[in-house]
């Protein structure tokens, strides 16, 4: 058994999905009725909300650790991204790495309380701490050119942030958008076939196995609290970017419930169930409205698609997918052995 | 001095004693522990895997106080364990849960491909959740002995397993003293598995050391037999 063949397994699944994934990149925007205008903005933002999906993903798929407060830090880096912006003016991309790090750092030290708990009472404490987050976003609002700390000019004749250079118009972003998510869920990727991934998946099967194995399980809950949090980060970050402004009513603490539904509907054991979770989260919605249908009926979707995903297919939508693809893959190995 | 060496280890839970000033020395190959129910077994494996605090006691694994060192850190030293509800990790391969010991233990992946040749594990890119019982035991047993350990703990390793697959776990455990020199302390039910293991046996009852010495002279001690194998002394002895 050589470690080439376990790599070359998932080498060949990344492979497969970064080129899905760039195809949908460059055809999505010449699609009639979704390439443009609303349809094209609803959709550059269910993949930004990916980022936030993969990261719930990670936590729940990876560790078992069920975090209800995704949505909450999308909010810190948005405020984190509009506030260094009108702060220093430097350029976007260097805005969003210093948001994922303040993210990161905000994201680990709200859950070191929550380090001990796990099942239920940490689903309760961070739903708690998105509700907090909630609370504060509510208060100061988000920065919009403001004076003082909160950066805010409260009598609303604030400016915006303008977009990347490299993705001025709704096209230009949403490729732009599309790059960054798939750059950072290919590192996500990376992290998850390598050493803190295989920790990781040690302390999902249990506590007492992963510390036998030499696993200093305190340090990997902290290191997977800090990168799914720089995660959510620069996905608040390309919120921020996408329309200038950001608006509170955006980030109650009742979206990131929802989010996590989507991601048990999804998919929480692979990042294409991130995706999908992403696209659950912002565009059905949106989509149902545009047809004519009361948006709120997502909530009796992802409702009965959670006791789906929980009774049936713990996988999600991503592994039926997986295992279609799988069978497809072996009855066409089949043909081709029997010719 | 080589080997483990326990001295007076005494373990509370609130009024109850799970192990009672327990001193007991084990040097080399594979020794036994056993006893009924109760009697101190696991707990001595969570006291030396740190997942338990002694109240009071030591234990030095080659000279090495084993007791004041963090848990995962233990791994380092070469302390390698299995559990009575085997621990592989369904998510990762097979090759993947005994690789993160290695590499959690800074020991050559080398190490990993020669660990699972040891106990035969074909086609080991398989996810563990794809993997019988018997070929999780044998990834166990293939994370006790990559690296370099020094000593391994096996909680009923063949729990589970019919005669023939425990058959073939027994040549695996009995091997590994030569295969990677390590010291192997064995907890099982199974007497005919410990008796063809075992070297040296310990016996624990109530969380007292009731016998400790060479597997035949222990298992055919009247003490033994009454207290473990509910054997009257006129009776004719299963051993």
């Amino acid at each position: 058994m050589s470690p080439q063949s376990v790599a070359s397994n998932r080498t060949r699944g990344l492979i497969t999905g970064v080129a899905l994934a760039v195809l949908a990149v460059v055809l999505v925007p010449s699609l009639p009725g979704i390439g443009a205008g609303l349809g094209l903005r609803t959709l550059t933002v269910a993949v930004i909300y990916s980022l936030a999906a993969a990261s719930a993903g990670v936590l729940y798929g990876r560790l078992g650790l069920v975090s209800i407060m995704q949505v909450g830090l999308v909010a810190v880096g948005g405020w984190t991204t509009l506030r260094l912006h009108y702060a220093t003016g430097l350029p976007f991309e260097v805005v969003l790495l210093l948001a994922a790090l303040v993210t990161a750092v905000v994201g680990t030290v709200v859950s070191l309380p929550a380090l001990r708990l796990s099942g239920l009472s940490l689903a309760i404490t961070t739903l708690m701490i998105a509700g907090a987050l909630e609370v504060i976003v509510r208060y100061t609002g988000f920065p919009n050119g403001g004076p003082g700390f909160v950066g805010r000019d409260a009598t609303g004749s604030g400016s915006t942030m303008p977009r990347p250079s490299l993705g001025q118009d709704d096209q230009t972003y949403f490729r732009y958008v599309a790059v960054v998510v798939i750059v950072v869920l290919v590192l996500l990727w990376w992290l998850l076939a390598s050493r803190p991934g295989r920790a990781w998946a040690a302390i999902r099967q249990g506590d007492a196995g992963a510390m036998a194995s030499g696993i200093n399980t305190t340090a990997y809950r902290v290191l997977a609290l800090a990168v799914t949090s720089a995660v959510t980060g620069v996905a608040g970050a390309l919120l921020a970017a996408n329309s200038g402004v950001l608006d509170p009513v955006s980030f109650k603490a009742q979206q990131s419930v929802l989010l996590f539904a989507t991601v048990l509907i999804a998919g929480a054991f692979s990042l294409a169930g991130a995706v999908i979770g992403g696209l659950f989260f912002y565009w059905v919605p949106q989509l149902l409205n545009t047809w004519g249908v009361d948006g709120n009926l997502v909530f009796v979707i992802l409702g009965l698609g959670t006791v789906q995903a929980i009774t049936t297919a713990p996988h999600g939508i991503a592994g039926q997918l997986e295992n279609l693809s799988s069978a497809l893959r072996s009855r066409t190995g089949r043909r081709v052995e029997e010719s | 001095m080589a080997g483990l060496t326990l001295s007076n280890v005494t373990v509370r839970y609130g009024g109850v004693r799970s192990l009672d000033d327990v001193s007991m020395a084990f040097e080399r190959g594979v020794c036994g522990l056993i006893g009924p129910n109760g009697a101190g077994k696991t707990t001595t494996f969570n006291v030396l895997s740190g997942f338990t605090v002694a109240a009071t006691g030591s234990a030095e694994l080659d000279g090495m106080d084993l007791l004041r060192v963090a848990p995962h850190r233990r791994a380092r030293l070469g302390l390698r364990r299995s559990f009575q509800q085997e621990q592989v990790i369904r998510a990762l391969s097979a090759y993947d849960n005994v690789r993160l010991v290695a590499e959690h233990t800074r020991s050559a992946l080398t190490s990993v491909g020669r660990a699972l040749d040891y106990v035969g594990l074909a086609r080991a890119e398989r996810l563990g959740s794809e993997l019988t019982l018997l070929e999780r035991r044998l990834v166990e047993i293939a994370r006790c002995i990559v690296g370099q350990p020094r000593l391994v703990l096996l909680d009923e390793p063949a729990a589970g397993l019919d005669p023939t697959e425990s058959e073939r776990l027994l040549k695996l455990i009995t091997g590994i003293p030569d295969e990677v020199g390590a010291l192997v302390l064995l907890v099982d039910h199974d007497m005919d598995l410990v008796r063809a293991a075992c070297g040296t046996v310990a016996v624990l009852d109530f969380g007292k050391l009731i016998a400790f010495g060479s597997t035949h002279e222990v298992l055919a001690s009247a003490q033994v037999r009454r207290a473990y194998l509910g054997v009257e002394d006129d009776e004719e002895s299963a051993c």
